[in-house]
């Protein structure tokens, strides 16, 4: 797929305000906003394509995080890399039970378990940990929310 | 289910209190096998003996797994005896200290406390380890479980504890030393078991690399484990010998070090591409590369997360280090649903990692692979580094 060249825009912001807990994953592109916020993190950039676009943020801690969202403002993807996970709670919004419920059920299979890298592939949510100490990378998306023509891969 | 604990009526490792081992004192005879919970696949184990500090009141637990890609021992609270009490780490105005701490697939919750841990002939005296479960601290911070998920039984771990021996000296560092929203938020005082909060915690406090602690030996670690045939192996024996150069048994020799950028990974190229997040990890138990579109090898439909291709495949890919160093590696791909259930080594396991690769244990398989500890210093440079 040909990709036209992305847009960027350099903005850095600083949140001083009370944190609120809104989703991100499935939620709208103003709840990015709200992630920040309660990140405490700073914003580095907006890119923007034609079909998609992504916030990226910073946390205090050193976590970057990105956040996808089509040109209806749904957030169709996270992704993040850092020396701790981000918080997943606050990513993945209500898709964050499902995510434990597919762990859970990752641990009592029978079959043999990939240690050391976390896939989960649930049919509405795919999410993808790696790393090892102080290096974790990752990224989760809603399959039924990816923009058309816009592959996953596109989430790093 | 019980987990084994006891270890002194091992085939072939002698081990009786005061008198000196056949081996060097050193080296840990190692062992890929099934575990406590019989199933494990390229899950490396080891036997650690846990004191309670100063004293000979002893416990000695084997499945342990050895695991380069984190810091610190963690043993699960059910494999320790009612007799082994161990000192509970305080903090301020004298609240117990309780971790959580993130691993890939979750994270692990319990007290810190100390310990006197003697492995080979090696000991690290009075120091802060993990002890993993939900008996005394019940309640899971929201900040804590807002990670993923409690990796609080055997089940869970697949393993009586982790023995990280990985890149640090201690499991967080800096960022726990400081106040405010630069602390990742690894370490919580507990006043009453339901009111934990995020605290300070001073790096010698931290959980440690118990081999940055012994007296000797302490810059790094060596894994040696030999090849295992196409197919798969019931188990596997190996070593693990500690300190890098510092004894004739763990010299570099003609290994090559491999230095990291800021993310503590080097790159690796396949295929014409570089991935630049790749690392080599003995707690991973394959080689996580990539994807299935990228790569060609189909998802396994049983064994969530490996590939399954329908014939061994070949594969190349080139390690690089941020010194430049640079090694190509050879490994193969095969199916992992259709290896024989009794076994638990197979060099040819693969699955997915988007973006990266994760060189677990079947990297091990054939090589002496060294992992250096941040600041320490070794003849081939100072940690942290990989150098095989």
């Amino acid at each position: 797929m040909m990709r036209k060249p992305f847009v960027t825009i350099a903005v850095v912001a600083f949140a001083m305000l009370p944190a609120s807990t809104f989703a991100s994953l499935g939620g709208n592109v103003g709840t990015v906003e709200a992630d920040r916020v309660q990140m405490k993190a700073a914003q580095l950039r907006i890119v923007r394509t034609s079909a998609y676009s992504f916030h990226e943020l910073q946390s205090p801690t050193g976590v970057t995080v990105r956040e996808y969202y089509g040109t209806d403002g749904t957030v169709f993807g996270v992704a993040w890399q850092g020396p701790w996970p981000p918080d997943m709670r606050q990513l993945l919004g209500s898709y964050f039970e499902q995510f434990q419920r597919a762990n859970d059920a990752r641990r009592t299979a029978t079959a043999r378990r990939a240690r050391g890298v976390l896939v989960v592939n649930d049919g509405g949510l795919v999410v993808q940990i790696s790393g090892h100490a102080r290096s974790f990378s990752g990224f989760a998306y809603a399959p039924g929310l990816l923009p058309q023509g816009v592959q996953p891969t596109v989430i790093r | 289910m019980l987990a084994a604990q006891v270890a002194s009526s091992k085939c072939g490792s002698s081990s009786s209190s005061s008198s000196t081992s056949t081996a060097s004192t050193n080296v840990l005879q190692v062992v890929v096998n099934g575990g406590p919970t019989n199933n494990a696949l390229n899950q490396l184990f080891a036997t650690v003996t846990i004191c309670v500090p100063g004293t000979s009141n002893c416990q000695t637990i084997s499945g342990i797994l050895v695991d380069t890609g984190s810091v610190g021992l963690r043993v699960l609270s059910s494999v320790l005896t009612q007799q082994l009490q161990l000192p509970q780490q305080t903090g301020a105005g004298g609240a117990p200290v309780v971790e959580c701490l993130p691993f890939v697939d979750g994270f692990t919750w319990g007290p810190v406390q100390t310990a006197d841990v003697k492995i080979a002939g090696e000991t690290a005296s009075n120091i802060p380890i993990q002890v993993i479960g939900v008996d005394k601290f019940p309640t899971i911070p929201t900040s804590c479980s807002s990670q993923g998920t409690s990796e609080e039984t055997l089940t869970d771990l697949n393993a009586n504890g982790i023995l990280g021996l990985g890149l640090f000296p201690d499991d967080c560092g800096l960022g726990c030393t400081l106040t405010g929203s630069t602390n990742p938020g690894l370490y919580y005082s507990c006043p009453t078991p339901a009111s934990c909060l995020v605290t300070t915690e001073a790096e010698a406090s931290q959980v440690q690399n118990p081999v940055s602690h012994f007296a000797i030996d302490n810059n790094g670690v060596v894994i040696q484990l030999p090849s295992v045939p196409s197919g798969g192996a019931a188990s596997v024996a190996g070593t693990l010998t500690f300190g890098i150069g510092t004894q004739s048994n763990n010299a570099l020799g003609s290994a090559k070090v491999f230095t990291l950028d800021g993310s503590f990974n080097f790159g690796t190229t396949f295929n014409g591409v570089a991935y630049p997040s790749s690392f080599i990890d003995s707690g991973s138990n394959g080689v996580f590369f990539l994807d299935s579109a990228t790569t060609g090898l189909p998802n396994c439909s049983l064994s969530t997360g490996f590939y399954c291709p329908t014939t061994l495949t070949s594969l190349s890919a080139t390690q690089r280090g941020l010194n430049g160093t640079s090694n190509v590696v050879a490994f193969n791909a095969g199916n992992v649903d259709r290896v024989n259930a009794t076994f638990s080594a197979l060099a040819e396991a693969t699955g997915s990692n988007p973006g990266g690769f994760d060189w677990g244990l079947p990297f091990f398989y054939g090589r002496t692979v060294f992992t250096a500890i941040y600041g320490r210093s070794t003849p081939g440079g100072t940690g942290p580094f990989w150098a095989y």
